[in-house]
């Protein structure tokens, strides 16, 4: 699964890191190193932490549900995928 | 333009991105979240499918992810015809033509231009040859720098701007010994100013990395096999290294452009507030826009200034912009008015900037304190806020923005929490002189706009 | 009804079941004070955002009591504050400690390995329910899980709640605004000598752990040489008694309200029953419709600050409606309906900046297991009373019980 963080919107909140610990690292006290493709496996944590994040800054595709396609700014409604 | 155009055009005309990266696919993928109904080609030089640039000078270095994947999730289909691994190499203006690199050209009715930008090569082409000496751009540079770093010692990367002192960081981690050089008194310089580019400075000495400012590299030179040896400095003295990496900054792609009667030099492709691109004559196009690193547009709240902007925030900003604006007619235009923004980790430390650092005649350290590398330096600008950036400070910076956007008074005269004796008084922010070359300032100033100065900028909520 | 009730209004126990239409009314008036003395009280989303990301609003226990908060001086002669009550540099340092026993970047694993155990102390408590056709959802369940929980994380052993319980009630009743109001001296003392008591147990825990350190926070806390430095034996218990007490009271709620309102909306339950992958947004949603923090009543200004053109003076009480603003129609499309799939929940339930709440990954676990779980094994589940009885705390509610009866366990 494919995934980009807006980290001009991350404050470094952690709740990525924390839920998907296997694809969202700290590096130090609030700057987020994560994975960009995050295997098959983790699919249920991607997802709980794509919901979790509080300034809803994760993008993933191929995950359904709202928070998927949340980064956008032009109003579509949900990912086609 | 007769509504009756713009609905043809929305149900069935050509739109032409040449750009395959982020703001290419941004600017794609908003045209059909609006309705776009069309043709849509995607043109990019890389035979790679969209992927994000950060994570190469980052999550990649630091083994955390692999430079082959990258590639950008889709918010949504984009149903494009893919010419990947061809270059655009002209464009008619009044044909409405792109040519490529492969002798074909695509028709357009509208073209979006997001070509970005490329490394800034070593100047001497022989040295920048030699086995070992790398530039890091595209998800090719990293695999190689990465592969050889996996065997080397030493590195020695020149230019301490954001993506040098990104490296720097990323190879201690290896265990790689570093030496950084830069031409500014301090990393970041360019960037942030001579007020915040000591501490930079200190976290880079801390971490083991062998600092050489007020310094360029006159010459790279290598072994009879052709692989670099060691780095010539302009005091004299020389550097063992395996391996060079040339942080300089960037070279807008341009060149295809050359002749085609637009406004397209080396500073990038001057655009309006809508993102259509100006023509040599600094009319303005109506279907030819620009997005990205490429584009530099007037900002009305910095003085209508034209901003070149390298930040990823504003590649998907303005991409969604020039979509719109591409499928719209007069009234329903946008602006683009992306507060810039940028983010950089170095040595477990987040930096962070909202603003325009670099136009700032002053700085005040409202909060935290330099010495911990734990703070918010605010800059201001004829009496004004102008900018702000923060150390493992982010969660104050929205709070500055909105300063900003507001055109709040500079010196910062109320109370914040945290302020430090250091924090009470401004001080000169310190910024090289901008005719002098640095390496890598993430926004750079070039001429103003002839535009009325007295619009209100409302900012939009994200 | 004269708008100079409406900050009465907000602690009137009358309004416990159903503050949401106060917190409309409340919203008519963004920035409203009405007593000289009594607080700004802020209702609208953006305006609370802001304040929560400003560095002129202060969360700190001593501009508070200079403020005229009765409560926050009596605190001031006990434990020090707690992170939650300081401003930075304090805070960030303690939280900084805090954090590098609880999570990322130092123990990145520590709560997700824990979801395995999670799941098995709700199985036992649901379980636990045997043959019976009718439950207190609070008593039965949503209490015992998150205290398990935090006594585990912590290394507070299990047994010892009772104990810890008698500090625990008076500490969170003295948090209500209505309760400090009315609260004479003795009660004030009372909820102080609690909380000694309490750090001074957790304390005593401390101590076990500098010699012979376990897998909790508790070791870790007390551990000299961790990665972000030490600290004080003060500072350890103040910080203990902080995250015990938030780790379980406003969990508590969560699930309750959660529960409740998923049985209000028994279409979203049976979804929720048939897709467990449901329950990060449910919770999401239940984290904006319900949350279990309603107010932040702790902060004031240190400078003269202006929202919509209202001057707040500096020294001036601030209480941010959180629960009203996450209903605020200026920010939500159809604020006041539950609905799990919209796209953008982007709520305040936890808070936002620097004092956004500690323990939000593990309430969000927490809620999802107890929810999916509750879902899934109770048969035919209908609520035996509607309204419930609620709690009298105003800032951090919830039902007192929440009574269910269910066909069987599955």
């Amino acid at each position: 699964m494919r995934l980009v963080v807006d980290l001009n919107k991350c404050q470094g909140y952690a709740q990525c890191a924390f839920l998907a610990p296997d694809v969202f690292s700290m590096h130090g006290e609030e700057s987020l190193v994560y994975n960009p493709r995050a295997d098959e496996d983790q699919r249920e944590r991607l997802t709980r932490a794509v919901a979790a994040c509080p300034v809803q800054a994760i993008t993933a595709d191929g995950l359904d549900g709202p928070a998927g396609a949340s980064a956008g700014t032009t109003g579509e409604a949900s990912d086609d995928r | 333009m007769t509504a009756d155009h713009m609905d043809w055009l929305r149900r069935e005309g050509r739109i032409v991105i040449v750009g395959a990266s982020l703001a290419g696919l941004r600017a794609a993928e908003t045209l059909r979240a609006e309705g776009f109904a069309g043709s849509l080609t995607m043109i990019g030089d890389e035979p790679y499918e969209p992927y994000d640039r950060p994570p190469l000078s980052k999550a990649v270095l630091l083994g955390k992810a692999s430079p082959h994947h990258t590639e950008l999730p889709h918010r949504r289909e984009i149903d494009a015809k893919w010419r990947l691994g061809v270059a655009a190499t002209g464009l008619d203006l009044a044909g409405k033509r792109v040519r490529l690199a492969d002798g074909d050209e695509v028709e357009y009715d509208r073209l979006l231009i997001a070509t970005g930008v490329r490394a800034r090569p070593w100047f001497n082409e022989e040295e920048g040859r030699l086995d070992g000496v790398f530039l890091l751009r595209t998800r090719d540079d990293a695999a190689r720098l990465l592969q050889r770093l996996r065997s080397a010692r030493r590195v020695f990367i020149i230019g301490a701007g954001f993506a040098g002192c990104e490296v720097a960081s990323a190879c201690r981690e290896m265990g790689l010994a570093v030496t950084l050089a830069e031409r500014a008194g301090a990393p970041l310089v360019g960037a942030l100013g001579g007020v915040v580019g000591p501490v930079a400075a200190a976290l880079q000495t801390e971490n083991g990395v062998d600092l050489r400012t007020g310094i360029t590299v006159t010459a790279l030179e290598g072994d009879p096999a052709g692989r670099v040896r060691a780095v010539h400095l302009s005091d004299g003295s020389e550097v063992d290294t395996d391996v060079v990496v040339v942080s300089l900054g960037s070279l807008r792609n341009t060149e295809w452009l050359s002749g085609s009667g637009l406004g397209a030099g080396p500073r990038g492709i001057a655009c309006d507030a809508g993102c259509r691109a100006f023509d040599f004559r600094g009319i303005v196009t109506d279907d030819v826009f620009v997005a990205g690193d490429v584009a530099r547009s007037p900002h009305a709240l910095f003085g209508y200034q034209f901003l070149s902007l390298e930040h990823w925030g504003n590649a998907v900003a303005q991409a969604e912009t020039a979509a719109h604006n591409m499928i719209c007619a007069g009234a329903d235009r946008r602006p683009h008015l992306w507060m810039p923004a940028f983010w950089s980790s170095q040595f477990r430390v987040n930096i962070k900037s909202v603003g325009v650092p670099s136009m700032g005649d002053q700085i005040m350290i409202t909060q935290g304190s330099l010495a911990e590398r734990r703070f918010v330096g605010v800059y201001g600008f004829k009496g004004r806020v102008i900018a702000a950036v923060s150390f493992d400070n982010t969660r104050w910076l929205e709070f500055y923005q909105r300063q900003i956007e507001r055109g709040a008074p500079f010196p910062v005269e109320y109370p914040t929490m945290d302020r430090r004796p250091e924090g009470r008084q401004p001080v000169d922010a310190d910024f090289p002189d901008p005719s002098l070359p640095t390496h890598g300032p993430t926004v750079t100033l070039s001429g103003y706009s002839p535009a009325d100065q007295q619009l209100v900028f409302t900012p939009a909520r994200h | 009804m004269t708008q100079a009730s409406l900050f009465r209004r907000i602690t009137d126990f009358a309004n416990r079941a159903d503050p949401y239409p106060l917190y409309q009314e409340l919203r008519r008036t963004p920035v409203l004070h009405e007593e000289e003395d009594g607080p700004y009280i802020i209702s609208s989303y953006w305006d609370i955002e802001n304040l929560l990301h400003d560095p002129r609003i202060s969360s700190d226990a001593a501009n508070l009591a200079a403020a005229g908060d009765e409560l926050a001086e009596a605190q001031s002669t006990g434990l020090p504050p707690s992170f939650l009550r300081l401003d930075p540099p304090e805070h960030d340092r303690l939280r900084r400690i805090a954090n590098s026993a609880f999570g990322p970047p130092h123990k990145p694993h520590r709560l997700d390995s824990m979801r395995g155990e999670l799941h098995e102390i709700v199985d036992g408590l649901i379980d636990g329910f045997g043959d019976a056709r009718e439950i207190d959802l609070v008593d039965q369940f949503a209490y015992p899980f998150p205290v398990t929980v935090i006594c585990r994380l912590l290394g507070v052993p299990r047994e010892d709640e009772p104990r810890f319980r008698s500090w625990v009630d008076p500490l969170v009743a003295s948090l209500d605004p209505e309760t400090r109001q009315n609260a004479d001296e003795e009660f004030l003392k009372a909820a102080q000598e609690a909380r000694m008591e309490l750090g001074m147990y957790l304390a005593g825990l401390t101590e076990q752990r500098t010699k012979d350190p376990q897998d909790d926070m508790l070791s870790d806390l007390a551990d000299s040489r961790g990665p972000e430095g030490t600290m004080t034996m003060m500072e350890v218990m103040s910080t203990a008694v902080l995250l015990l007490i938030a780790g379980h009271e406003t969990t508590v709620n969560l699930i309750t309200n959660g529960m409740l309102t998923l049985l209000r909306h028994p279409d979203i339950l049976r979804r929720l029953r048939e897709d467990p992958g449901l329950a990060a947004n449910i919770v999401e949603e239940l984290l904006r419709y319900e949350p279990p923090v309603q107010i932040v009543p702790q902060r004031t200004c240190i400078a003269d600050i202006e929202v919509r053109g209202v001057t707040i003076p500096k020294g001036s009480r601030i209480w941010l409606m959180l629960a009203a603003g996450n209903r605020d129609p200026e920010r939500f499309k159809d604020p006041e309906r539950f609905d799990p799939d919209r796209g953008d929940i982007q709520h305040l339930g936890f808070g936002s900046g620097i004092h956004s709440c500690f323990g939000a990954p593990l309430a969000r676990m927490e809620a999802q297991i107890a929810l999916s779980e509750l879902a899934r094994r109770l048969d035919d589940p209908r609520l035996v009373e509607d309204p419930p009885p609620y709690r009298p705390n105003a800032v951090l509610r919830g039902p007192r019980h929440l009574r269910i009866a269910f066909g069987g366990l599955r």
